[in-house]
């Protein structure tokens, strides 16, 4: 039997903590999807009725925002998230290289988790790290100027 | 940063108080520097109307590509007084998220008060009494260090109510994105600000008179903001000195791309792209030439090396045919395929389109399908005739924003500079097979 899903006081807190620097409510929708992945690592469709409960707005607006946004995961995702910048000056300077090494050690294209659920893969657009590319970033961590040697300690690192 | 560049105030305005170990500048050390002079004198001794004349007299152009006038954006706000219950807005852009361009990036890392203080001039130069910064979700280090640098702001008390006794009112947020390039537009970052998809909204109203929740707003980039204090404390006169061209003040230039030393530095407009090229990023790797470069972020025209001794100001690429958009330049070796790049640039822009107009929605994947085709030798007779005709479909004045018009951008410039390349990807086996069915096929690939 599934039990009912409620969000925590903790994430409700830091939804309603948001209220204050907002005229309007609904411009927290973005960040409550935000908080709630961050605690999660994906955003359920519960999740977004209970959102849209706490800020008055009908849960398809939620949706169409999370659907929106490419920050935002409608699926369950890996512990890690790797995003490797395919934007035109990592494309000069070799990320598709980069990509495959990625792909390779871990088995799965683009867009997939890992079976042990460690690492989801996804493309990025660029970084602001240009001077410094080919840069992934894992998490909330820059890697800069790569090679595809330097991804299986990078991987191990993260494990 | 080339720590070889001697960083003088007189020269640097942007960049003079950097750290040489690439460190943060917090409140104490920005205020040794002079940091927040400007904001107690203007806000002692200027009124908000002397400000935005300063501004405009300075000739400063908005930093985030179209190079707008600045004074003239702030003198389009309302001049009406505000009640105390009504708001009115100021929002930084710092949704930096165009391919090839790092500029606001270094400048909220390094420098954040001076972005504060910009901010600051700025809302009480228009009068706003709320402020947000509008960060990308991926500045993961700029927004602990913005949320820091405002505390420290809040703290001092240059943020809040009647700051330094002086009447003036402002709040500043930090707000973050959750990722898609179109924020970074104008109007789109409004709606997304508000909590919407990042759709940009029809003009006229500009933001000016009804942006944010229908209120006043103004919207200033990164590095324009970031020039504001200067302006205020060295003067018009001196900010036009330190230029060598038309446009007035320095700019944040570099190269990235197969380059011996790929970065940014503070340059005066009016240098040229050979000069930085070859002076600050100290030319090509070893081995390659330079086929092409685009003046400044992925939705520029591209240039020839014939373009290098150009002036880098807004007026000179427009008449070469391109744009300095961020200005900051990407070099692409001669190893490079155009078609290919060109294919990975439009990818790009056919994934971040938001999908409202037409011609932007399906246009952009029509033409990621052909270059596909293209780049794979496999395209048809008919393949270069299409992509001019949707350069014409999607280019200025047919779509809502700026998005389609910056993607063909770098399309119609490579078939211009480069066309044997595209006519290369035409299949020669079907070739005079084509010829008799143009219109009715479609693309294979």
């Amino acid at each position: 039997m599934s039990t009912k899903f409620t969000l925590s006081s903790f994430e409700i807190n830091e939804i309603e903590n948001q209220k204050k620097y907002y005229e309007n409510y609904r411009a927290i929708s973005i960040e409550a999807l935000k908080i709630v992945q961050k605690q999660r690592g994906w955003v359920s469709d519960q999740a977004i009725v209970e959102i849209s409960k706490i800020l008055h707005i009908n849960p398809s607006d939620i949706e169409s925002v999370a659907t929106f946004y490419s920050q935002i995961y409608r699926q369950p995702v890996g512990r890690n998230i790797i995003r490797y910048c395919d934007s035109v000056v990592c494309y000069i300077t070799g990320y598709k290289k980069i990509k495959k090494t990625l792909e390779k050690s871990l088995s799965i294209k683009t867009g997939a988790t890992t079976l042990d659920k460690l690492f989801t893969l996804l493309p990025i657009c660029c970084l602001g790290n240009c001077d410094n590319s080919p840069t992934i970033m894992i998490n909330e961590d820059l890697h800069s100027n790569l090679t595809p040697e330097l991804i299986p300690d990078l991987l191990e690192s993260y494990k | 940063m080339n720590n070889k560049i001697i960083r003088l105030e007189e020269t640097h305005p942007l960049t003079w108080r950097i750290r040489d170990d690439k460190k943060t500048v917090w409140m104490e050390e920005y205020c040794n520097k002079n940091g927040y002079v400007a904001f107690k004198k203007a806000i002692s001794h200027k009124t908000p109307k002397e400000i935005i004349n300063l501004v405009k007299e300075s000739g400063l152009k908005g930093r985030g590509g179209a190079g707008f006038l600045t004074g003239l954006k702030w003198s389009l706000m309302p001049d009406k007084l505000i009640n105390k219950k009504e708001y009115r807005y100021l929002l930084c852009n710092a949704d930096e998220m165009e391919p090839g361009t790092y500029k606001d990036r270094f400048l909220i890392e390094q420098m954040p008060h001076q972005l504060i203080e910009g901010i600051l001039l700025s809302a009480f130069a228009v009068q706003a009494n709320r402020g947000y910064i509008f960060l990308r979700g991926e500045y993961i280090k700029g927004e602990y260090i913005l949320n820091k640098a405002i505390r420290e702001a809040n703290n001092f008390g240059y943020i809040g109510s009647n700051i330094l006794n002086s009447g003036f009112h402002f709040d500043l947020f930090l707000h973050t994105g959750a990722g898609r390039y179109i924020c970074g537009e104008e109007t789109a970052l409004i709606n997304s600000l508000e909590g919407r998809r990042a759709n940009p909204r029809f003009k006229p109203p500009f933001p000016a008179t009804f942006g944010l929740w229908g209120k006043p707003t103004c919207v200033n980039n990164v590095e324009t903001l970031s020039n504001i204090p200067s302006i205020i404390l060295n003067g018009t006169d001196w900010y036009k000195r330190l230029s060598q061209s038309s446009d007035t003040g320095t700019k944040l230039m570099g190269f990235s791309g197969k380059v011996n030393n790929p970065g940014l530095w503070e340059l005066p407009f009016g240098i040229t792209a050979r000069e930085i090229l070859e002076d600050y990023a100290l030319g090509m790797k070893s081995g390659l030439s330079l086929k092409a470069w685009q003046p400044g972020g992925a939705g520029t025209d591209f240039l020839t090396p014939e373009h290098l001794d150009l002036s880098m100001n807004f007026d000179t690429l427009l008449k070469a045919g391109s744009r300095l958009g961020t200005a900051l330049s990407m070099a692409i070796d001669n190893q490079t395929n155009m078609v290919s790049l060109v294919y990975n640039i439009e990818k790009f822009f056919a994934r971040e389109s938001c999908g409202l107009c037409t011609p932007c929605r399906e246009g952009l994947p029509w033409i990621v399908k052909i270059l596909h085709s293209l780049k794979n030798k496999k395209g048809q007779n008919n393949d270069i005739r299409d992509l001019e005709n949707l350069c014409i479909s999607l280019g200025p004045g047919k779509t809502f924003c700026a998005h389609a018009p910056g993607a063909i951008e770098p399309l119609q410039s490579a078939m211009k500079y480069f066309r044997s390349e595209f006519e290369n990807g035409i299949n020669i086996e079907t070739k005079d097979l084509n010829e008799n069915i143009i219109g009715i096929q479609s693309n294979k690939f």
